[in-house]
């Protein structure tokens, strides 16, 4: 979807072809999510069926122009007034790996959660640098703002997970050390089983 | 796919791992409180180095003895064994004199809640340390002027604390860290009472000391202000249990194993 309304934003500001698409996606994103020309073509040729972009004339050097309709300026009106969907979330390959080593045999979890602290904060370094240089010459254009607000959504991304693995790991360790109080009688009585957190503490 | 590619078109050019002597040194530290039933182990084994240029940020769960590491790497508290060297001098020879010298000449102490003294305007704070060093009031005052201007901060140089704001406060209080020739900055959550803009100031300015040849170490429990660090070192239960670099320290680490 996002491609999509991008590049009919890109061709709000008029006619372009394909590779130049691809560029001016590319330097607005910091190339952060690279485009291939094939899904730019495969996009614009849906576009196009959807009436939501025209063929244009060639341009000098003999490339193909795209141009937006007024159908595609009222999908990309819609696009910006309409919030992201976020009660339906994509699939979190880091959630689903900690949920599946909770008690799973032979897992630690707390290495699990701290080599991704390892490279989740990495990636952070990488960004704060990148972004401490984008911050050196205050940015001016067009694209060098876009990027640096992709670039501290990367960090705030990051941020965010960093700070879930370390609540993740305070709460095994909480939970750890309740269980090893206080077995709750409840849990005994009904068979219900509390999550067996692997922990390097108890195995000292 | 991971969100965490670093994008392609701007390669992050880290700090390379510094050569030389470090300017800190930590060798098999170990600090245990209390003892027998009751002994605990604050720090099992600390080595750590840091290098002239090198800012490492230390994290770790609460009680796992990153505020015990900072108190004993700037002589404000001893460890029970195990060496920490600054500058090339094992400071566990010196005497309680000796520590005190050498941390107004070589260790700057930066804390959460500033640590200014408050009937002292912000040149005077500065030029303090230089002046009990034996510095003339009038160049230690001139040294704390200049650098205010070079953290552009000229226009506190005769406020009070209580007239500057937090942000404020905790920049003099690293000017004040690294006025005269030290060169080694420890900062116990130096951003941990400022709000995120003003945090990113402060870190802006403890990178830039470092990036000049300071050597600094920061406590933190922040990500967003331990990704400024060329070097993140995770603690937990008192000992190091991993350590990130730079992309570029690290392919630098690769190819010095590949020799």
């Amino acid at each position: 979807m996002s491609i999509r309304h991008g590049l009919l934003a890109l061709l709000e500001r008029g006619p372009r072809y394909g590779s130049q698409l691809r560029t001016e996606f590319e330097s607005r994103t910091g190339s952060t999510w690279p485009l291939n020309v094939g899904q730019v073509y495969t996009t614009l040729s849906r576009l196009e069926r959807d009436g939501l972009v025209v063929q244009d004339d060639e341009d000098d050097q003999g490339h193909a122009l795209y141009a937006i309709t007024d159908g595609g300026r009222t999908e990309l009106r819609n696009w910006f007034e309409t919030p992201v969907d976020r009660s339906n979330p994509p699939r979190d390959e880091l959630a689903i790996k900690l949920a599946m080593a909770v008690g799973a045999p032979g897992v630690d979890i707390r290495a699990v959660i701290q080599s991704q602290r390892h490279h989740t904060l990495k990636a952070m370094q990488d960004y704060t640098r990148l972004k401490a240089q984008s911050l050196s010459d205050v940015p001016t254009n067009r694209d060098e703002v876009a990027w640096l607000l992709v670039l501290e959504q990367l960090i705030f991304q990051a941020e965010a997970e960093a700070r879930w693995l370390d609540h993740c790991e305070t709460r095994l360790i909480r939970l750890a050390d309740a269980a090893a109080r206080e077995p709750d009688p409840e849990v005994r009585t009904t068979g219900r089983t509390t999550p067996r957190v692997a922990l390097p503490r108890s195995r000292r | 796919m991971s969100s965490h590619v670093p994008p392609r078109s701007a390669a992050p050019t880290g700090a390379p791992v510094p050569a030389g002597a470090p300017v800190l040194e930590l060798r098999a530290l170990t600090r245990t409180h209390g003892s027998g039933i009751a002994e605990v182990h604050a720090l099992r084994g600390i080595d750590l180095a840091v290098h002239a240029g090198e800012l490492v940020a230390v994290m770790g769960p609460s009680g796992s003895g990153k505020s015990t590491l900072l108190t004993i790497a700037g002589g404000l508290d001893t460890a029970t064994s195990g060496q920490v060297v600054i500058e090339g001098q094992d400071i566990s020879g010196l005497g309680r004199k000796g520590i005190a010298a050498l941390r107004r000449r070589s260790v700057g102490y930066v804390f959460q809640d500033y640590n200014l003294i408050p009937a002292l305007t912000a040149a005077e704070n500065i030029a303090l340390p230089r002046e009990l060093d034996g510095v003339s009031v009038r160049k230690a005052r001139k040294e704390a002027r200049e650098a205010l201007e070079e953290m552009k901060l000229l226009e506190v140089a005769d406020r009070f604390p209580d007239e500057m704001s937090g942000g404020q406060q905790q920049r003099v209080a690293i000017a004040r860290a690294l006025v005269g020739d030290r060169r080694l900055v420890l900062a116990d959550e130096p951003t941990g009472a400022l709000d995120s803009e003003t945090g990113e100031k402060v870190l802006a300015l403890l990178r830039n000391r470092c990036d000049q040849g300071a050597a600094g170490v920061m406590v933190t429990h922040e990500p967003r202000y331990a990704a400024w660090a060329d070097r993140v070192v995770f603690l937990r239960d008192g000992s190091i249990v991993d350590q990130t670099l730079t992309a570029d320290a690290d392919s630098l680490l690769t190819s010095e194993a590949a020799k």
